[in-house]
Parts: structure tokens; C-alpha cells; sequence
């Protein structure tokens, strides 16, 4: 225990940094994941915006991201990085790859909800004469929303995951705390501190995430 | 009420209509019957251009909806109300929540919209119901919801798209029923496409006939009325029971 007590407020320090990349890889995922992975849903063939080029273009970027193994990614990343935030270090540096990541990862998630709507739920949008708008917000979203919730929690839990590498441009956060401290200062003591503190959060991420999608789903 | 003139639809080089016209009249019951694959939902589904026909002209009351604009075609769906053979509820929302929906769409304010719900609800016999959600229903109900959404905006005109045709004879028989007092109630006109003469005879006052995407006959008819299926079915076993034990 000592050593905890001793090392609190880095502790502290490298849990706010977390919660930081974390935190702005949710909201990237939300605010430009989950319109990409609508899109995508929309401008397949036969569907209501109905675009190939477009399609395979989006398709193929986030298929790109993806494949891409992270930490190359954080490293292919640092121009673009340092041109968005004016540096290529720190935790706001490290927002950004992660941001990228998050976006094509979630995309793929909220596509992936949308197709298990069925088709039969648009046409009987279209048929009471709902905008396109409409059938988005009132029908597709509403019939999909425990897999968006379930999506977005397996989605978080891996942006943890991938946060915890950001070390390498100076990012911080738990991981890299654990790394530094507890393994290469021999503190096993720290490390499985952190260790302890990383399965907390993930179990109260996945359980909150699970119940409230199930809340939320009246399907069956 | 609808008229199709010369409508024609092609799907990756099949068939499904060949150009053909068919004029439904105010009020009427109207029944499209065919064999699966004679072109009959694609037929209906034309008539709130569900499915756009690559040629000809489809005409509801007073509109040429295949002339339209995007937004005016919206506005004139609302008063085309339709139903599905999988009645196509949104399961995360109650039944009374289904049926809120095409007013929300309209933009009707809250307390009207209330009411209407209501109406409808009890109009077809499941207002108590109201808060339940689509999957503790059963499939009957379900259509009957289904029933009541497609009515909330008052349409002139509705379209069921095999209505009976996952649900079995004595449900059948209820959906006919709710479906006939609306025709003779409110007014609407009702098409109905369906696989199942027995449908047609009970409640159609008239019949269209199609065959492999054409029109093959199309006339008047008696209809006969609804008698109990259920009883209907058990008297069909019994006579092919007698039958057999005394062969």
C-alpha cells in the first residue's frame, strides 16, 4: 500500500488522461462514427440513399483504418496530428489517432445494428409518407437502439485498450503508468494496482452498457 | 378512387407487371388474387408507388401521384394507409406509441394526437392493449394494431398487402371483420391482395385476377360473408373423416 499512497497523484494524473482519450474517442465515435456507419447503411444498394461510389469509398477507409496495426497508425499519424493540434505530443495528441480508430471501429458497429433492422420497418415508414430524415431518426434508430448502446460499450472498452499504448507519444494515462511504473521500476505492487483499477472500470463499462441496452430492447 | 393505366414494372430483366390498367372505384372492397410470383404486391405496392412503375400513371382520388414531387408525394401517402403481411410494428415502441407514429409524422399536437389514439384503438378492438409492447401481442393483434396505425390520418383509401396470410382462419376471420366494418363505417376503400380465396369470397365485392405479371380477368362478386373459419375447418375434417372410415 505504501507505495500507492506514495505514487497517488500519478496515480491520479494518469487516470484523468485516461478518462480524457477515452472520453474524446466516445464523443468522435457518437458524433462522426455513428453518421459514417448510417451512411454506410444508407448508400448500399437498394437502400434509401442508394450510392456505389461513395459507399465503396467510405467502406474502404474505414476497412483501411482498421487494418492497420494500431501503433503504426499513432506513428503514420503524427503529421496529420501535429497539423490538427499543433504538436504530436502529449494527451490531446494522442486524441487524435485514437478519435480515427474509434470513428471507423464504431462506424462498422452502427452499420452492422442498422442491417439487423428489418426491411419491412422503412417500407412501412415510406408508406405513411416519413422524410428520409424521418425514417432515420423515428424508425431506424428507435428499432436498432439496443445494439447502437451495445456497439458503443464494446467500443469503449476497446478504446481503453487502445488507449493504454498511448505511451509512445507521450499520452499517459493507465497503461502507460503501468508500463513505466510498475514493470520497468519492478513495482509489481503498482502494476497490479493498475491491473485491478483497468478490470473495475471495463466490468462497470460492460455491465452498465449490457443492462441498459437490455432495458432498452422490447423486441421479445 | 385509384386508377392505373398502363403501369409496367421490370426487375433485373424479370417481369413482374406487364402493362396493364385496372380502375378501383370509391368505397369498394377490391380483392387482387394470383398465384406467389403473379405480380399482385408488386401490383399493389404501385398504388403508393411503394414501387415506382416504370411506365404508366398511377392516380389516387384527386392526385396523379406517379406526377408528384418528393414532398407532395409524402403528404399524399398519408392518405393512402397500408398494411403488411408482417405487420411491420416498431417493437420498441407500444402499441399506442405505433400508432402516435403517422400523427407525429403530420405534426399533429399531443393532446389531439391523444385522442385520436384512442379512437383508433377502440375502433378496432385493442384499446386496452395500449401500453403493451408488439412482441406480447399475438399475431391477430399485432394486425389489428397495424389496422389502427394505417387509419390514424383518416385515409380515403388502404392498402393490405396479404393481411391474413401469417395469421390463422380464426384470426383471419376477426382482421376480415375489423376490415369490412371500416369499409362499411367509415367509407374507406380497401384492396386487398392475398393468396387465400377464401379471403375474397367472404368480404370482396370485387375481384382481379392475376397471372404470371398480367391481368386475366376482373369482375363483380356477391360477397359471402364471414362464418366461423374455426368451425368451418373442424366441419372440412369431419367430412373427410366420415369419408375415409366409410371407404
Amino acid at each position: 500500500m505504501d507505495k500507492i499512497i506514495e505514487y497517488q497523484s500519478e496515480i491520479w494524473l494518469s487516470i484523468g488522461q485516461t478518462f480524457v482519450m477515452v472520453g474524446i474517442s466516445i464523443l468522435a465515435a457518437i458524433l462522426v462514427g455513428l453518421p459514417l456507419g448510417t451512411y454506410l447503411y444508407l448508400s448500399r444498394q437498394g437502400n434509401l440513399y442508394e450510392n456505389k461510389i461513395l459507399f465503396s469509398i467510405l467502406d474502404t477507409f474505414v476497412n483501411i483504418v482498421r487494418s492497420f496495426p494500431f501503433l503504426l497508425l499513432v506513428v503514420f499519424l503524427i503529421p496529420f496530428t501535429r497539423y490538427i493540434i499543433g504538436t504530436a505530443i502529449g494527451t490531446m495528441a494522442a486524441t487524435v489517432p485514437l478519435s480515427i480508430i474509434s470513428i471507423a471501429y464504431y462506424a462498422r458497429l452502427v452499420e452492422q445494428s442498422l442491417l439487423d433492422v428489418p426491411k419491412g420497418i422503412i417500407e412501412a415508414a415510406i408508406s405513411m409518407g416519413a422524410s428520409k430524415a424521418q425514417v432515420i431518426f423515428k424508425f431506424l434508430y428507435v428499432e436498432a437502439r439496443s445494439g447502437l448502446i451495445f456497439g458503443l460499450t464494446t467500443a469503449t472498452i476497446s478504446f481503453i485498450s487502445y488507449s493504454t499504448v498511448m505511451g509512445i507519444v507521450g499520452g499517459g494515462g493507465v497503461g502507460d503508468f503501468a508500463i513505466r511504473y510498475g514493470y520497468q521500476r519492478f513495482e509489481t505492487e503498482l502494476m497490479t494496482f493498475t491491473i485491478i483499477i483497468m478490470i473495475i472500470l471495463v466490468q462497470a463499462i460492460q455491465i452498465t452498457g449490457t443492462k441498459l441496452s437490455k432495458k432498452l430492447d422490447k423486441r421479445s | 378512387m385509384i386508377v392505373l393505366e398502363n403501369v409496367e414494372k421490370t426487375f433485373e430483366n424479370v417481369k413482374a407487371v406487364y402493362p396493364l390498367s385496372l380502375t378501383i372505384d370509391k368505397g369498394e372492397i377490391h380483392g387482387i388474387v394470383g398465384t406467389s410470383g403473379a405480380g399482385k404486391s408488386t401490383l399493389i405496392r404501385m398504388m403508393n408507388l411503394l414501387e415506382r412503375p416504370d411506365n404508366g400513371t398511377v392516380r389516387v382520388g384527386e392526385q396523379l401521384l406517379t406526377s408528384l414531387s418528393d414532398k407532395e408525394l409524402r403528404k399524399a401517402r398519408q392518405n393512402i394507409g397500408m398494411i403488411f403481411q408482417q405487420f411491420q410494428l416498431i417493437l420498441n415502441r407500444t402499441v399506442a406509441e405505433n400508432v402516435e407514429m403517422p400523427l407525429e409524422l403530420v405534426g399533429m399536437q399531443k393532446k389531439e394526437r391523444a385522442k385520436r389514439i384512442e379512437e383508433c384503438l377502440r375502433f378496432v378492438g385493442i384499446y386496452d392493449k395500449k401500453d403493451a409492447y408488439p412482441a406480447q401481442l399475438s399475431g391477430g393483434q399485432k394486425q389489428r394494431v397495424a389496422i389502427a396505425r394505417a387509419l390514424a390520418n383518416n385515409p380515403a383509401v388502404l392498402l393490405c398487402d396479404e393481411p391474413t396470410s401469417s395469421l390463422d382462419p380464426k384470426t383471419t376471420t376477426e382482421v376480415l371483420q375489423v376490415l369490412r366494418h371500416i369499409n362499411e363505417t367509415l367509407g374507406v376503400t380497401i384492396v386487398i391482395v392475398t393468396h387465400e380465396m377464401d379471403v375474397v369470397k367472404s368480404i370482396c365485392k370485387h375481384v382481379s385476377i392475376m397471372k404470371d405479371g398480367q391481368l386475366v380477368d376482373s369482375f363483380e362478386i356477391e360477397p359471402q360473408g364471414l362464418n366461423d373459419a374455426e368451425d368451418h375447418y373442424i366441419e372440412d375434417l369431419k367430412r373427410i373423416a366420415v369419408a375415409k372410415s366409410n371407404g
